[in-house]
């Protein structure tokens, strides 16, 4: 159990060992060596990470795919290697050969640059989430303030693509973007203050680890409150069904990225899953006691908890229409501003009294 | 401390290269057979180039609620700043921290029933 509990550490630490032997006896100065290791090292972990990251966004593309056919009663795709599982794979291919067209009116740059703009957070993001027991890639002890910055960050992106089209779809599109991101980055900030009180410290590592006895989510009533409010406003943040409105494509035809094709749409798709991965990961590791578990290694452990939130997210998305935008708004800072800020109140009062985990 | 961030260099240099990479890919394997009707503005069911001259303008105003909407943002945005660092704290702080809180989460909240009552979250 401990050998693949461990794995992907040991393998982490065998290869640092490696490198260190063969600088060490090349004749380096010491700090010199370990500086060159460290970030030949922290290149091996990024990549390894990013790989991971598309991996994961090929089984959500056929996740998604296979789960909107079951809903709605199809099949979903099946033609492409066993039960369809080569789809996203051929997809992908299919965006690799795709004509890139930029609309003569479009600012060419802004054009260009927006599908980067809206990728580099997510991968930006990626460096805090700890996958598992000591296989973070970076634990910093602002974590939680960096995970939401980040993020937020995204948004530019979307605006950029909307501004840069020259086209009303598409600048509609990125302003609902904006103000959605803004209005819902409200309550997802303000519901991370309790877990933040209830942990005493804004280090992912730290929250998992105080989570070992008693998972956030069963603290009652905040955590509950907290994790319901957390995941709507995540799901509204990466602008997922019922809350797409930057996209809907029966109002506005594909909102922000009407005017994109081929890679550059591909760029704003696996931005879109990536983010939508990463505020599961976030919203395991706040709530849902991260990488901890019984039994199971715990990077398993970790991706289970992820992928059950991802399901939860599809199921969403399939069973709900979205709302309308009027609706959206109010629905932030009417219903979840107000309901997060008496849950910060009520956490306060409950530690005062009570001692948690 | 340092490596940490340096982690986060090295991540932040990757986030450059990572969206490039499938970019120049496809720059070299895609087909390039651009013409007008392609490279027109879209527009459902209609040419773009018929428009008037004042329609073709594409940058509409906006609403005044986006407007309204991202300076309550500001306000709530700078708001979490102070918080974080007293939830942080909270453990050592004892009950005053609390009643501090309260206080200023009060005023926000007033703040937010003004704004509310005022009516400046309905999108009408």
């Amino acid at each position: 159990m401990d050998i693949l509990n461990n794995l992907f550490t040991n393998i982490y630490n065998a290869i640092n060992a490696f490198l260190n032997g063969l600088l060490g006896g090349a004749g380096l100065r010491p700090d010199a060596a370990s500086a060159i290791v460290a970030a030949i090292m922290g290149l091996i972990v990024g990549t390894v990470v990013l790989l991971f990251g598309v991996g994961v966004v090929l089984t959500l593309i056929w996740l998604e795919r296979k789960v909107a056919a079951r809903v709605q009663d199809r099949v979903g795709p099946n033609r492409v290697g066993p039960f369809g599982m080569l789809q996203p794979v051929a997809d992908t291919i299919k965006m690799f050969i795709k004509e890139d067209i930029v609309p003569t009116n479009a600012d060419g740059l802004v054009h260009l640059l927006a599908p980067v703009i809206a990728l580099a957070p997510a991968v930006l993001a990626f460096v805090v989430v700890p996958f598992g027991q000591g296989m973070q890639p970076a634990d910093l002890n602002i974590v939680v303030l960096w995970v939401v910055s980040v993020s937020s960050i995204g948004t530019v992106g979307l605006f950029m693509a909307g501004y840069g089209s020259n086209n009303k779809f598409a600048l509609l599109g990125g302003m609902r973007a904006v103000a959605q991101a803004i209005s819902y980055e409200i309550p997802q900030v303000l519901t991370i203050v309790p877990i933040i009180l209830l942990a005493g410290s804004m280090s992912l590592v730290q929250i998992v680890q105080k989570q070992s006895t008693l998972w956030y989510v069963f603290v009652l009533p905040v955590g509950l409150i907290g994790f319901v409010v957390y995941y709507i406003s995540a799901l509204a943040e990466v602008n997922r069904t019922p809350f797409d409105q930057p996209e809907g494509e029966s109002e506005i035809v594909a909102g922000h990225h009407t005017e994109y094709s081929g890679m550059k749409f591909g760029l704003f798709y696996l931005a879109e899953y990536f983010n939508f991965f990463i505020v599961c990961t976030i919203a395991t590791t706040l709530f849902l006691g991260g990488w901890q578990g019984p039994f199971l290694p715990s990077w398993l452990w970790f991706l289970i908890k992820t992928y059950a939130l991802i399901l939860l997210g599809m199921w969403i998305r399939m069973t709900l229409p979205r709302f309308r935008v009027d609706q959206l708004m109010k629905f932030a800072w009417q219903v979840l501003v107000p309901i997060s800020l008496i849950n910060i109140v009520l956490t306060g009062i409950l530690l005062m009294f009570f001692k948690v985990g | 401390m340092l490596d940490r961030y340096g982690i986060v260099a090295i991540f932040a240099l990757l986030a450059v290269i990572f969206p490039a990479i499938p970019l120049l890919l496809s720059l070299v394997i895609r087909p390039k057979k651009p013409n007008q009707s392609k490279k027109a503005t879209y527009e459902c069911g209609l040419e773009f180039e018929d428009f008037p001259e004042e329609a073709q303008n594409v940058w509409v105003q906006f609403r005044v609620q986006y407007y309204l909407f991202a300076l309550i943002f500001v306000v709530f945005d700078i708001e979490v700043v102070y918080l974080y660092p007293w939830a942080v704290a909270y453990n050592t702080l004892g009950p005053f921290a609390l009643v501090e809180m309260i206080v200023f989460l009060g005023i926000l909240i007033l703040a937010l029933a003004y704004a509310w009552r005022n009516g400046l979250l309905e999108w009408t």
